[in-house]
């Protein structure tokens, strides 16, 4: 009997000590510090502790697009984030950058910091979220570093037309609850294709479940054939897919892992780690229909 | 309704899908739908007839294949010309639909004129036929959304609605020449 209302008793403690834990943690509750409802999506800037976040609510889940470490601004948070900056083993030395889907801007204040001289052209379809980037976000614009207000789409067809090239092309505009149908689309990589330098690497932040993610991948083998992917196991369906337009040697890869892994050390990239996630996906015969301008249901697969 | 928002996905790849895209669509339609009512109207003043009523359907069927096999050219040329996606969604609308979509709206008043057949009930088969025509729309706004563009290109899509008019309209034609032939017989004997 004393034997069981000492295990009762210590249960007990054990309940006290989880209460406790779990008020401590409430005392680090996130809290809202920008509220903004765009043309889009409604826009929350919460901090929680020492990290910010930048998250979009679209049907009633709201989900975290782009985060921050305020203590230490350098450190990345995001996995994927990680992981396209990764993507520089293919091409160490990017002179021009365009990246699509801005988000908090992290990508392009790391790249810039990395690489004073680079000059990176960011498009985003929400003005309200480019002002947040960078009011709560740091984010950098200089003469070389601008943000275009447009959609992705709109701004690859147009730099087609003046023949621009780009060394390195991030495609960040998708989350888990909402595809932009016409930027997962043949004629869309087709066109964003077009527009890489001969040594170019695009990388794509994608998210797609179950058979979208078969689609997808028909999509992506259709135009550039063989392609590198990083899944990321936390969360289902969210893959890097990275595709070097032209493959450098294996030895200029592993000169660029070498020279690249104490720079990228300081945004918490273990070089080393990352590329031993990257999967090699063969271009090999698929039953799934190949998405294109005619037929793109994306969010409905 | 179905082409409307096969619209949407037509102009997406040039101008986004932004709600002024959607705006540039629905004022479209809205504008060449009323000037349909008015023409087709006016047309049923002269001389009514299934026969011409089939030519309606027809023309609207024939004037939907552009869609199909011409949208990329202008798209294109429009994107081209006008930077601004407002404008530049605006004009392709008209460039595209602004013609079917009059010719469409010719054939609700068209069909009021045919069906009335006195005065006391003008009320009650208008009222039938607007049931008929948006309960259509409806249902056509549906099945596009939900399941033809799971299933088929957009370009299918509209060929099969073009089949669809051009079929209705040879079925008027073709109606039209029995009752004719049957009117004559009791005459001719």
């Amino acid at each position: 009997m004393q034997k069981y209302l000492y295990s009762l008793n210590l249960n007990l403690s054990r309940f006290i000590a989880l209460a406790i834990f779990i008020s401590a943690s409430f005392t680090t509750q996130a809290k809202v510090i920008k509220e903004e409802r765009s043309l889009y999506r409604n826009i929350f800037v919460e901090d929680k502790g020492n990290v910010r976040c930048l998250k979009f609510s679209v049907k009633r889940k709201t989900s975290s697009q782009s985060c921050i470490n305020k203590d230490n601004p350098q450190k990345l948070v995001f996995n994927y984030t990680k992981y396209v900056m990764s993507s520089l083993v293919f091409i160490p030395n990017p002179q021009k950058v365009l990246i699509i889907g801005l988000g908090g801007g992290t990508l392009s204040n790391s790249l810039l910091e990395l690489y004073p001289q680079i000059e990176i052209d960011n498009v985003e379809i929400d003005p309200a979220v480019v002002r947040v980037a960078k009011n709560y976000f740091d984010f950098k614009e200089t003469d070389k570093v601008r943000s275009h207000t447009k959609d992705g789409r709109i701004f690859i067809k147009r730099a087609q037309r003046k023949q621009q090239r780009y060394d390195l092309i991030i495609l960040d505009a998708f989350n888990g609850e909402y595809i932009p149908e016409h930027l997962l689309t043949q004629e869309f990589l087709e066109e964003t294709k077009s527009l890489l330098t001969e040594q170019g690497v695009l990388v794509a932040n994608t998210f797609s479940s179950s058979k979208l993610f078969h689609h997808e991948s028909a999509t992506y083998h259709a135009v550039f054939g063989d392609f590198y992917s990083i899944s990321n196991e936390n969360s289902s369906g969210n893959r890097v897919i990275i595709i070097p337009n032209k493959m450098p040697l294996a030895s200029e890869i592993g000169n660029n892992v070498e020279t690249l892994t104490l720079p990228l050390a300081k945004y918490d990239i273990k070089l080393f780690n990352v590329i031993s996630f990257m999967d090699l996906e063969k271009d090999v015969e698929s039953d799934y229909r190949v998405l294109t301008d005619q037929y793109s249901p994306a969010n409905l697969l | 309704m179905g082409v409307e928002l096969l619209g949407g996905r037509i102009l997406a790849p040039y101008f986004g899908s932004s709600v002024h895209v959607w705006g540039s669509i629905i004022t479209v339609f809205m504008l060449s739908l009323s000037l349909g009512y008015l023409f087709g109207g006016r047309l049923s003043l002269h001389q009514p007839s299934l026969q011409k009523y089939g030519r309606i359907f027809l023309f609207a069927g024939i004037t939907l294949l552009p869609l199909a096999y011409f949208a990329i050219p202008i798209l294109d040329f429009v994107f081209d010309n006008i930077e601004d996606t407002r404008y530049g969604s605006l004009t392709a609308s008209m460039l595209l639909f602004f013609v079917p979509t009059i010719i469409l709206g010719m054939i609700s008043p068209y069909s009021v004129r045919l069906l009335v057949t006195n005065e006391a009930e003008s009320g009650h088969i208008a009222g039938v036929l607007y049931f008929v025509s948006t309960l259509g729309s409806a249902l056509g706004t549906l099945a596009t959304s939900f399941y033809l563009v799971l299933w088929f290109e957009v370009n299918t899509i509209i060929f099969t609605f073009c089949l669809l008019l051009i079929a209705l309209g040879l079925v008027a034609m073709l109606v039209n020449k029995m009752e004719v032939k049957d009117a004559k017989v009791p005459l001719q004997s």
